[in-house]
């Protein structure tokens, strides 16, 4: 693919929001850089939020890399990483698990830190897993009722239950 | 119990009454919390059955809160998808509800108060806005009744939230607090005297953002700016929160050096643009909506410097809303193309600025 600002291949790919658009560039590398940072009058502008961060996060990747990458599927919402990159919206709350790795740096790019360090639910949290198991189970008793597998469907539905219910005590 | 749309429409929105401390340069104080349900995906996955349950639980939930007098029983429920387009674009101007809301597709919500202090949008960008506006410089006080909102709904549902990353969204630039903390500045002298560029540069050093009116991507429309938090993880709440407070006295400060400065060196020059925009606002037959904001500002900061006493600032800030398309046509009872909206803009403006303002706007 060539840089849509000149002729060289373009190996960044990065996703910049404009007016809340997902928007896609595709550059070489010297362009990026030019795009990445702003002249010194332009930068009064909204900083282009997902832009900068993926094309960071992409900075040392290869091609290569970057395409095994955008290949990569979370199994729960079905999301891939490339899709990420296009709209710079996550999937489900999942992904921040199974894209740890590409997320991280992206969010001490973003917020200079990878930890939360502010209010947190009252009542008692679920893990992760279970967070993203509730999200599986729903969408398979969903699948059931359509299938009216409707057996199935309520065990289901008293799966989700139980486990909802161990938040509340 | 319905809330009226046109009934709101005569009304102001108690974020813009122009009280509050600073009340002049500092319109109003904002707090926006970003949340999800924990057992849905995000709302870039979530099936059209998906965001129907979750505006239904959502709702339910709300209401359930209203019964036992826990949250007001006047917060309306509107269904968006099921507005009118003048309806949504009326709210957004409003600044009930985001630009992205009122374009999307699908099963969406807001929950409004009367008062408009607060609203809370379902499946925008995440399945939970919640926000909280105040007139005025009132950042804390803005800040614990979203804090109060936000206990009052997590009490109901499983927010989507980690040990690690606190509360997750669907965009990494919202993780950790979600929390968008902001303050709606009118800064025209920095304009004026071309320093605002710079004021910028340095919010940005110090990670805040510097928006338009009307959020993301929007045009610093009469020389308001929102300043808001960039960092959502790591820092907490109340240290969000005083980020952004912490710059406003500097900001105040700028824009008043800047005030002075002008009224110093160039008086004159100054009460001729500040009568001139007084005078086209209240002579001219046909407007444009760009041209209107731009009056507004000079005459906004003429009332501040004194340089115009027979209206008063809450009147300019109820014509800067009053004059924007959808209000100007809820208020005239019927669409209107742009030139018959030009004109009937015009008059209206020629209305209430009357007797020095004292038309119907400062009832």
């Amino acid at each position: 693919m060539k840089c849509q600002r000149c002729e060289k291949p373009a190996t960044f790919h990065i996703t910049d929001l404009v007016d809340g658009e997902p928007k896609e560039l595709h550059l070489c590398e010297q362009c990026a850089h030019t795009f990445l940072s702003p002249e010194e009058e332009e930068s009064n502008e909204v900083i282009p939020a997902m832009a900068g961060l993926i094309a960071q996060a992409a900075v040392g990747e290869t091609a290569e890399d970057l395409a095994r990458l955008d290949e990569r599927v979370c199994p729960f919402c079905g999301i891939s990483f490339l899709e990420f990159r296009k709209q710079g919206r996550l999937g489900c709350p999942h992904d921040y698990a199974h894209f740890t790795r590409e997320l991280e740096p992206l969010l001490v790019n973003i917020h200079g830190e990878t930890h939360h360090v502010g209010k947190s639910p009252r009542h008692s949290v679920q893990d992760a897993e279970q967070q993203t198991q509730l999200i599986r189970l729903r969408r398979e008793m969903k699948q059931a009722v359509a299938e009216e597998n409707y057996e199935r469907a309520s065990e289901l539905r008293d799966e989700i239950k139980s486990i909802e219910g161990a938040r509340a005590s | 119990m319905g809330l009226d749309l046109n009934e709101l429409a005569q009304s102001c929105g108690e974020w813009l009454r122009g009280t509050g401390p600073e009340p002049d340069i500092v319109v109003s104080s904002r707090v926006r919390l970003a949340r999800n349900l924990a057992e849905f995906p995000f709302i870039a996955k979530a099936t059209e059955v998906d965001r129907a349950e979750i505006e239904r639980i959502l709702r339910e939930r709300i209401e359930a809160l209203q019964a036992e007098d826990r949250l007001p029983r006047n917060l309306t429920f509107l269904d968006v998808g099921e507005l009118a387009e003048l309806d949504r674009r009326f709210l957004v101007e409003r600044q009930l509800i985001s630009r992205e809301l009122a374009d999307s597709e699908g099963a969406r919500a807001v929950a409004v108060d009367p008062q408009e202090q607060f609203s809370v949008m379902v499946n925008e960008e995440d399945h939970l806005r919640i926000q909280v506006m105040r007139s005025g410089l009132d950042l804390q006080a803005t800040w614990e009744a979203a804090n109060r909102l936000d206990d009052l709904i997590e009490e109901q549902v499983t927010y989507a939230y980690s040990d690690k990353l606190g509360y997750l969204t669907a965009c990494p630039t919202n993780v950790g607090t979600g929390a968008r903390v902001s303050v709606m500045v009118h800064l025209p002298a920095l304009v004026i005297t071309r320093q605002i560029d710079k004021v910028f540069r340095s919010l940005q050093k110090i990670s805040l953002a510097v928006r338009g009116l009307y959020g993301e991507g929007s045009q610093a429309m009469g020389d308001f700016y929102q300043i808001s938090n960039q960092v959502t993880l790591g820092l907490s709440e109340e240290e969000l929160t005083k980020k952004v407070a912490d710059v406003v006295p500097v900001l105040l400060d700028y824009e008043r050096q800047a005030r002075d400065f002008l009224i110093r060196e160039s008086q004159e020059t100054l009460h001729d643009r500040v009568s001139r925009a007084y005078g086209i606002l209240r002579t001219a037959q046909t407007i444009t909506s760009e041209e209107t904001l731009h009056l507004l500002s000079s005459v906004r900061l003429g009332i501040n410097l004194g340089l115009i006493k027979d209206v008063e600032t809450p009147t300019i800030n109820k014509l800067f809303i009053h004059t924007q398309p959808a209000h100007l046509q809820k208020l005239a009872g019927m669409e209107l193309d742009s030139s018959d909206r030009a004109i009937e803009r015009a008059s209206y403006l020629r209305k209430h600025l009357a007797n020095g303002g004292e038309g119907p706007a400062a009832n």
